[in-house]
């Protein structure tokens, strides 16, 4: 049996958690400054931690492939612009814990070598601004930030940047041109942010819960992160139960959990009702059924079955929830966060919408699926950028997983769900 | 209005305001390596003073930072937070993303705009209320999720939501769940965004409710990292 792993969320039960005083001094950082940034990159590799953000790329990795002694500039920018459906953990995780970031922030930007480092955090959620601002304001008091931090010689210049609304800066070179003031919209790669980032100088760009991970491995070691998890995805991370369960919420547990565990935790789907369908790491991944309970929740695991893990945003729907109705809330997400930059993902997401709407009314026609798995073939893999591929997860496992739900619209010419059932006094 | 009146209001703001944005300006650009990247904090500067984005605004931004108004405009136009006509003093959102919507954020907001006889970007008569229809904003374990002025009110149920913005609209005081104790008008709240505290953070729990589940089991259970895991002291 798996059992839950308590790190970042560990103290977030603690009145003062997030200031200085309730979270510690910084030792991590300390003991990080007074040694060579190459051995500090180097246990991040052996930790095996991998980006938290989704993606899952080795993050000791990233920071190696920035060029050293190349005179130019080097940036932190940290994704805190946690916008997925279905991801709610981040969030979380800076109100209640914002030092543990900051200390990351001290700490990976020394391994990198990056005099300026930059917290993005999406605009929408106003006391995790604060409480992140009061953070960096309050390490600087104590010359945790500044100049000659430690008495070690080191430098680093730490910015709070809000954004203002647009999912697409999630995408970490939407979230470069955001920060310099643009439109959010992403840039061709190569070159990558590791080259040309932010001011077109060499640019880690990690998620904040990778960052916030960063002071546990060097206070405890490498080894003792990578005894968690399972071979190739090591470590804890935040799982986030959202929806249709008992009790939703942050479960931090090492990778490779499964469904089933986190649900007897969680309590349950809720009280008289049964599990439809879940996405394992938010909209952009395939949807999995009550089949996928015993997956691990590990990258290569969930990979293998057809989905992603993603963000770890677990999100439940019962047997009460329209699968057509979901995907059609999700497709006009996309349709509205698509940036317009490439034609798949703008025409594409906008013509989901149109027929998806027409399904869901029940005045489609067999046809249709085979329109919006068509659109979706075309947009997946030919978008700019990995907003349009996450437009097309839900479609294709949709009419994959559900099709007869789907052909049961058209037979009775709506929608065949109750809505008032699947909402929260619904079922009371 | 007078002829220094109506010049003034068509190029930009009256020289007192303006020499106080541009003490806050000035002191956002000099933490940016380069100027322009102060632009998102700048329009949110404009917004903490005017509740939308006016041409005043526009201008003010572009003359701090050497860019032509269109440019300011084009950048403003992309991002959804930034308002383009003014707005109330509280902007009320319904997330109508797929979880909240199914777990009831439907059923709120068609209730909700009903009641209150406004649609989605829309300001009640007396200027308090403006409803916005949201896409996630990360707290989903917290559904059906609205926000005020971006501040968290979790948990929400069509009652709850209705005698919500009754309450705004009658001056009554309104506190979010995590957040401060009290709710701050959007122009104020716009001002902590262009990165300019407010003093409030230390106001509210840690964290609450769905966010500490996850240990409360763990404690429960005696379950803990391997080797109790030094975090940080």
């Amino acid at each position: 049996m798996t059992t839950l792993t308590p790190v970042l969320t560990r103290n977030w039960d603690q009145p003062g958690s997030f200031t200085l005083e309730g979270y510690g001094e910084y030792a991590a950082a300390r003991k990080a400054l007074s040694q060579d940034p190459d051995a500090i990159i180097q246990m991040v590799k052996d930790s095996g931690l991998r980006g938290r953000g989704g993606a899952g790329f080795p993050t000791g990795m990233k920071w190696g492939f920035i060029p050293q002694n190349d005179g130019k500039a080097h940036y932190l920018v940290v994704n805190a612009d946690e916008s997925e459906p279905g991801t709610c953990k981040d969030i979380p995780l800076m109100m209640a814990n914002p030092h543990a970031l900051v200390e990351g922030v001290i700490i990976t930007s020394y391994a990198i070598r990056a005099n300026h480092a930059f917290i993005y955090v999406r605009g929408e959620v106003l006391h995790v601004i604060r409480r992140v601002q009061a953070a960096v304001r309050e390490a600087y008091e104590k010359g945790y930030l500044g100049k000659d931090i430690f008495g070690s010689g080191y430098d680093l210049e730490l910015v709070v940047h809000s954004g203002a609304g647009a999912y697409i800066c999630g995408e970490e070179t939407a979230l470069l041109d955001s920060l310099e003031g643009h439109r959010g919209q992403p840039r061709l790669k190569p070159p990558f942010p590791a080259v040309a980032g932010l001011y077109a100088c060499p640019t880690v760009i990690n998620n904040v819960e990778s960052v916030a991970s960063v002071p546990s491995i060097v206070a405890n070691g490498a080894d003792w992160f990578a005894s968690m998890g399972t071979e190739k995805s090591k470590g804890f991370g935040i799982f986030s139960l959202s929806g249709h369960v008992t009790r939703p919420g942050q479960y931090e547990a090492p990778l490779g959990i499964t469904l089933r565990e986190l649900l007897d935790m969680a309590g349950g789907i809720r009280a008289g009702h049964e599990l439809k369908f879940w996405t394992p790491g938010g909209s952009s991944t395939p949807i999995f059924t009550a089949e996928h309970l015993d997956v691990p929740l590990d990258f290569e695991s969930v990979g293998a079955k057809g989905s992603m893990l993603g963000t770890r945003a677990l999100q439940i729907f019962d047997e009460t929830t329209c699968v057509v109705r979901t995907v059609l809330r999700w497709t006009e997400f996309y349709a509205h966060e698509s940036c317009g930059k490439c034609t798949p993902c703008r025409e594409g997401t906008y013509w989901l919408k149109q027929v998806l709407k027409r399904l869901e009314k029940g005045q489609g026609s067999e046809e249709d699926l085979a329109t919006i798995t068509d659109i979706a073939d075309n947009i997946l893999g030919r978008s700019f950028c990995a907003l349009g591929d996450g437009a097309t997860s839900c479609i294709h496992s949709s009419v994959k997983l559900f099709r007869d739900e789907y052909l049961k619209h058209f037979e009775i010419g709506g929608c065949p769900f109750d809505p008032a059932a699947s909402t929260v006094w619904g079922s009371k | 209005m007078n002829e220094e009146e109506s010049a003034t209001m068509s190029t930009g703001y009256p020289p007192e305001v303006r020499e106080r944005l541009e003490t806050d300006a000035k002191e956002i650009i000099g933490r940016y390596p380069k100027a322009r990247s102060a632009l998102l904090p700048l329009l949110h500067l404009v917004q903490s003073e005017d509740g939308y984005v006016s041409d005043a605004g526009y201008e003010f931004c572009a003359e701090m930072l050497g860019l032509s108004k269109a440019e300011v405009v084009g950048v403003a136009t992309f991002y959804t937070m930034y308002k383009r006509k003014p707005a109330g003093d509280y902007n009320v959102g319904v997330c109508i993303n797929a979880l909240c919507a199914v777990m009831g954020g439907d059923q709120i907001w068609d209730e909700l705009s009903e009641h209150v006889g406004v649609g989605h970007d829309e300001t009640t008569s007396d200027g308090k209320v403006t409803l916005e229809r949201l896409e996630c904003n990360a707290a989903c374990d917290f559904a059906p999720v609205m926000m005020v002025n971006w501040e968290f009110f979790d948990n929400q149920t069509p009652e709850s939501a209705k005698q919500l913005v009754d309450d705004l609209r009658a001056g009554k005081e309104v506190v979010p769940t995590r957040g401060p104790g009290k709710l701050c008008t959007f122009k104020e709240a716009a001002r902590v965004l262009a990165g300019l505290p407010d003093g409030l953070a230390g106001e509210g729990p840690s964290a609450a409710g769905p966010s500490l589940e996850g240990l409360k089991v763990a404690k429960a259970h005696g379950w803990e990292a391997p080797g109790g895991a030094v975090s940080d002291r």
